[in-house]
């Protein structure tokens, strides 16, 4: 049998050659990303802004205008209303009501009531309700553990390679972030509780092809320790470069599959760790790899570590 | 490469074995092959979470300024009847104001005396060396009780836990529902209950405090100014339940909802109207009985939250100890109320501030969706793989679903949560499981490259991947862990799933493989590898 080989073996890609040119471009990129997403905003989920959420399933397909009035009738404030995926499904969020936060689940309450009046066999599928002081701690938590894994990681690659790594780590992981939330700005899909779970996931994946190049390159810089930085980094890149391509496509056939024919709830979570995945990869190359050139480091740069090498886990 | 101790093939084959083992239960709960599962083999199973199974969860807050108050109150009773004891002191002017008790000493050589009792009802706070109330003397007649710090949050803490029993009662009062209430970060009380689609029910049961009190009713004060909200001393003026106005009613509590032993819905047997049956314990009916015969002829006002359900002549005195409690009750409230009140009265007020509910068909339609979407995407990885890597593809693709396998068999050992963002978790292991065979495989492909004879390159290939597998895992493991440790319900399900998944296929991919690839490299001894 022929075996499917996508990269061919012996490939010699310049890859270090266009750095400067991939370092504008991410930066432009990546400032775009961050003032887009300043600008106009997430669109933050009750998670995280509070609010009341049902997701209704209706027997036939309906008009959304119809039950917008219906809504609109039952005074319970301004509800924006939204398919989900098809013609049947919907989304109705309301703001989360003034006073008391004992007081914030009538409005679901009344909406679970009225509906299936009006429309004979809806059937309200799910419900949520969060109040403002929950929603806070969730954004704060959130944002802490996305902070906290990105250092806490930073940190590990850190000890475990050296300090122009760690910083390589940070900054790649500060770009697919960046790329990431600039996504969900722009498509204004909803950010909820599943798509912190995404980030968090995206800064541990995004740095698996990282850790497998940064891998690379330390032991390129042991074994040729009269090679110029540059060509080093190339030789490690294209070495790696079949397993990169590999991995990144197994992961992105099961996240495709997740995005297209799972559940719709997690659609989100899916498609987020999808593009991090691909984001991963271009910076895993191209911002992970040169940063090391820009903070110097020389083949002579693991000479001092050259003892530790007990350390390492061995295999068995 | 090609040792391979008998003893490591028979323990990777009996840990396969064991997760195989515990796996199946949990893949065949729900359908008819489930009661054909042998009762003598392991029956552990994965739980559903809510957005799974479908159910309510909610998130209760208890309100700590109203907490203060009720232990206010309880020890306001307590002093009160502290002092009536053998030798008598007679107060008055209590007040509650400022979150402090006090109140004046009618004779003023009986203070010192006063302060030496109520020292010795205070209670030493565990471990800190404080006591629960200061007390002191102001103007030489009047007794401050103040709450100590230390002893607030003892209060609080005590609250908290019997909050939880009794809420868990109210909603099993069978106890046997698989329903989940847990304290939450001090003040908070976590209650999933699946099954339930319609948390009004649950919110019902657990909204009320269900103090019951009952307290004669102050006929001497002048209606005029009960309206107003103004009492004569000794008294306090409480709303009527049914907003017909006001009443006044003695502070001191006759007897409490506390001496309760049980409570019922029922009828009243003249109007028909639902009503609820309480019977009182030993005690209970004592002080039940001695007041209502006391007091016959007069008023009592039947208290449940601080609102006058109703306030019956006494006829005759009750002394068996059964009472009948009307009000402008349905027959939901009124048994709402029986299950509150034999439950015992929650110590603390309890606010919901989040709520989510799914549908069991939601949940049933995810369950559904996630499993096609794993089986298509686990078919689709190991067909690339398969094409990819010919005989080393097939080892990884065992090594895939032996790693499914275990990833389900640890859960349901740890009788995990399986979420839904915890399937999206599965289907990412999955995808990024075969990640350490791809770099096994490739090493071994580039060291053959080099000229390695094959023997050798198949154990470098190994060994120097696995420095590459090693670090990179470590970073899933770091983001998972802080996952697990900040995420809340769905989010934690997910990251307990990354967790396991890693640690199950690094064994897998790099050991399980290692052996299939060892046992096969010593069998057909191969002069040339295809891979």
């Amino acid at each position: 049998m022929k075996l499917l080989k996508l990269v061919p073996d012996h490939t010699n890609l310049q890859f270090m050659r266009w750095r400067n040119v991939a370092l504008v471009l991410s930066l432009i990129a990546t400032v775009v990303s961050i003032g887009f997403t300043a600008y106009r905003g997430l669109n933050l989920g009750i998670d995280f802004v509070g609010g009341q959420v049902i997701r209704v399933e209706f027997q036939q397909p309906i008009k959304i205008d119809d039950l917008r009035a219906k809504v609109a009738q039952l005074g319970v404030g301004e509800a924006s209303i939204q398919a989900l995926g098809n013609d049947k499904t919907y989304q109705v969020r309301l703001p989360k009501p003034e006073g008391p936060a004992a007081a914030s689940n009538q409005v679901v309450t009344k909406l679970r009531a009225a509906l299936p009046q009006d429309y004979p066999g809806a059937r309200v599928d799910a419900g949520e309700s969060v109040s403002g002081k929950v929603s806070e701690e969730l954004a704060q938590d959130s944002a802490m553990a996305i902070g906290l894994a990105m250092l806490g990681i930073a940190a590990y690659i850190w000890i475990r390679f050296e300090w122009q790594f760690g910083v390589g780590a940070l900054l790649t992981l500060a770009h697919d972030i960046a790329m990431t939330l600039g996504f969900f700005a722009f498509t204004r899909l909803q950010v909820d509780l599943n798509v912190v779970a995404a980030f968090l996931t995206i800064v541990g994946y995004s740095l698996n092809d990282t850790v497998v190049i940064y891998d690379r390159i330390r032991e390129n810089l042991r074994k040729y320790r009269k090679m110029a930085i540059v060509p080093l980094l190339d030789l490690s890149l294209n070495e790696t470069l079949a397993r990169t391509v590999v991995t990144s496509l197994t992961v992105l056939i099961a996240l495709g599959v997740l995005m297209l024919i799972g559940p719709e709830v997690i659609f989100g979570l899916a498609i987020a760790i999808f593009l991090g995945v691909l984001i991963g990869t271009y910076s895993s190359i191209y911002i992970s790899a040169p940063v090391l050139v820009w903070l110097g480091v020389q083949p002579d740069s693991f000479l001092k570590t050259g003892e530790k090498d007990e350390a390492e886990p061995q295999p068995v | 490469m090609l040792e391979f101790p008998r003893w490591k093939v028979w323990l990777i084959g009996i840990v396969i074995a064991v997760g195989v083992l515990l796996s199946i239960p949990s893949l065949i709960a729900g359908t008819p092959y489930a009661s054909a599962w042998p009762k003598w083999l392991p029956q552990y199973k994965i739980n559903l979470g809510l957005d799974l199974a479908g159910g309510s969860h909610l998130l209760l807050e208890a309100d700590a300024q109203d907490a203060l108050k009720q232990r206010l109150q309880a020890k306001e009773d307590e002093v009160a009847t502290e002092l009536r004891r053998d030798p008598r002191i007679d107060i008055g002017d209590i007040s509650t104001a400022g979150g402090r008790l006090s109140f004046l000493v009618r004779d003023p050589t009986q203070v010192d005396a006063a302060v030496e009792r109520l020292r010795r009802l205070s209670q030493p706070v565990a471990l800190t060396g404080n006591r629960d109330w200061d007390v002191q003397v102001v103007d030489s007649t009047r007794i401050v009780l103040t709450p100590s710090p230390a002893g607030t949050a003892q209060a609080l803490k005590d609250a908290m836990g019997v909050a939880r029993d009794v809420v868990r009662r109210r909603i099993d009062p069978g106890g046997t529902k698989e329903i989940t209430v847990v304290t939450e970060g001090g003040n908070r009380i976590l209650v999933e209950v699946p099954g339930v689609e319609n948390p009004e029910e649950l919110k019902n049961l657990i909204g009320q405090t269900a103090r019951l009190e009952f307290k004669l009713v102050d006929q001497s004060a002048d209606p005029q100014q009960v309206q107003q909200g103004r009492a004569p001393p000794g008294s306090q003026v409480l709303p009527m339940a049914d907003g017909t106005g006001s009443i006044a009613v003695k502070r001191r509590v006759m007897v409490s909802g506390d001496q309760l032993t049980a409570a019922s819905q029922s009828f009243d047997s003249q109007t028909g109207q639902p009503n609820i049956e309480i019977k009182f314990n030993t005690a209970g009916a004592r002080r039940f009985g001695r007041a209502t015969q006391e007091n016959v002829g007069k008023p009592f006002a039947i208290i449940l939250d601080d609102k006058v359900l109703s306030a019956p002549n006494i006829e005759e005195p009750i002394l068996g100890g059964n009472a009948r409690i009307s009000g402008s009750f349905t027959v939901q409230s009124a048994h709402d109320l029986a299950v509150s009140l034999a439950s015992g009265k929650l110590p603390v007020k309890l606010n919901v501030i989040e709520e989510r509910t799914v549908s069991a068909e939601l949940g049933q339609d995810s369950i559904h969706k996630g499993a096609i979407a794993s089986v298509v995407s686990v078919l689709l990885v190991m067909i690339f793989m398969l094409v990819t890597y010919g005989r080393f593809g097939v080892y990884a693709n065992i090594a895939l679903v032996v790693n499914a396998f275990l990833i389900l068999g640890i859960m349901a050992m740890f009788n995990a949560t399986l979420t839904l963002p915890g399937i999206a978790g599965f289907i990412l292991t999955i995808g990024a499981a075969v990640d350490a065979n791809v770099l096994i495989n490739e090493r071994i492909r580039e060291e053959i490259r080099r000229g390695r004879r094959l023997l050798d390159a198949v154990e470098t290939g190994y060994r120097e991947a696995f420095h590459a597998i090693f670090d990179a895992n470590v970073t899933h493991v770091i983001s998972a862990a802080i996952m697990a440790y900040f995420g809340s319900g769905p989010v934690r399900g997910f990251a307990i799933v990354l967790l396991i998944g890693v640690v199950t296929s690094v064994f897998t991919a790099v050991y399980f493989t290692r052996m299939l690839v060892a046992l096969w490299l010593r069998r057909a001894r191969p002069r040339e590898l295809h891979i």
